[in-house]
């Protein structure tokens, strides 16, 4: 059962975004758009919207890389842990959710180390699954976008974010606890 | 609150790393993460020229200006600031889709489309509009139908359900996204942030 989804799930995304192409530029091609001046015009902007990335990206992607290399990331989850255990977070999944807001890379690689340490259909193994899932890598995407228009006031968009940030990993941890635990 | 949080991974940081004895491995972490981050711009000028090219044949065919029309009520309510038949309507929506397949860099080439229509409306440049916010806080929850990755990291790992966190997968990310939106509009009611923008 789960076989067949997957593959169904491969299938649906290997056609997606040919079949988007093709319909984009069939119907573009009925309205009578002049298909290729209008892409090229459009895709000029690609350039510069992702050099102008460029400056917010480094710092962002600096100040996380130094935090994790100094070893004050580990020294975070070792003090959260004896807090959050009674809470029915094991300490095994801190890592995950402490990273997974700061580096898509990271929390990659902290899922794919726990899948193979835990086994991934053991508990543990589902719930850093289901976190890595469930939310973005936060930093990352208010880094970006909100460079490329070169907004520097954000104003409550980091709260709110990192709010949804814990709400997800926290909804994570109960709902693996009460279906897979 | 950027300065704050960029002040204190860095000072954190190095504080930490002076205390164990890890100023070298620091040192060659900041340098490889500021190449990563050019990298990762450069990579995506291309997928952002293709996407940003068809999403403007899409425009002038009328195709966005349609998915926005049949989205308009939920957007409204989501974005009352920007008015209904603005492009940026049209471009978040195609953001959110991309999101919702798991299509990565295309949903954050249509994404940064989003954000320059949603710049376009900005009367204070250089700070964020409520309506950038919310997008934002819909942003960095996405929801994902196919977990695709997550799913092919499961299955490489001999899982012998790849495909059972997928619901989940949705409910927590789900739960996310309505706790980031909350508390985007609450938040955007309070005082303090309300000042910056009028």
């Amino acid at each position: 059962m789960s076989e067949s989804l997957s593959s169904v799930a491969q299938e649906v995304a290997s056609w997606a975004i040919p079949v988007i192409i093709l319909a984009i530029v069939v119907i573009g091609a009925i309205r009578r758009v002049k298909i290729y001046e209008s892409f090229v015009e459009g895709a000029k902007e690609g350039f510069t919207v992702a050099i102008k990335i460029i400056p917010y990206l480094v710092a962002i992607l600096v100040a996380i890389a130094v935090f994790r290399a100094s070893g004050a990331m580990d020294w975070m989850i070792a003090g959260l842990a004896p807090v959050l255990r009674p809470l029915g977070v094991p300490p095994e999944v801190l890592p995950m959710a402490l990273i997974r807001p700061l580096s898509g890379s990271g929390a990659l690689g902290v899922m794919s180390e726990g899948l193979k340490t835990y086994g991934p259909d053991s508990l543990l193994g589902n719930m850093l699954s289901t976190m890595m899932g469930s939310t973005e890598t936060t930093f990352y995407v208010l880094a970006v976008y909100f460079g490329s228009v070169a907004v520097r006031r954000t104003r409550h968009a980091l709260p709110a974010a990192l709010m949804g940030d814990v709400a997800g990993i926290a909804m994570a941890i109960f709902i693996c606890n009460v279906v897979f635990g | 609150m950027m300065n704050w949080i960029w002040l204190g991974l860095l000072a954190v940081g190095i504080v930490t790393a002076a205390f164990t004895g890890r100023m070298e491995a620091i040192t060659k972490a900041a340098f490889d993460a500021a190449k990563t981050a050019v990298e990762l711009c450069i990579g995506l000028i291309g997928i952002m020229a293709l996407w940003l090219g068809l999403m403007k044949i899409a425009e002038e065919g009328g195709l966005v200006q349609a998915l926005a029309k049949l989205m308009r009520p939920v957007m409204r309510r989501l974005f009352p600031d920007v008015p209904p038949e603005h492009p940026a309507m049209g471009s978040m929506l195609s953001n959110i889709a991309a999101n919702l397949l798991g299509l990565g860099n295309s949903a954050t080439a249509l994404g940064l489309k989003a954000m320059q229509d949603l710049e376009s409306l900005n009367p204070r440049k250089g700070t964020a509009t409520h309506a950038m916010v919310i997008f934002m806080a819909i942003n960095t929850t996405a929801i994902t139908l196919i977990p695709a990755t997550v799913i092919g990291l499961r299955a490489a790992a001999g899982s012998a359900h790849p495909t059972s966190i997928i619901g989940t997968t949705l409910v927590s990310c789900t739960t996310a996204m309505v706790v980031a939106v909350t508390t985007a509009k609450l938040l955007g009611r309070a005082k303090r942030f309300r000042e910056v923008q009028e």
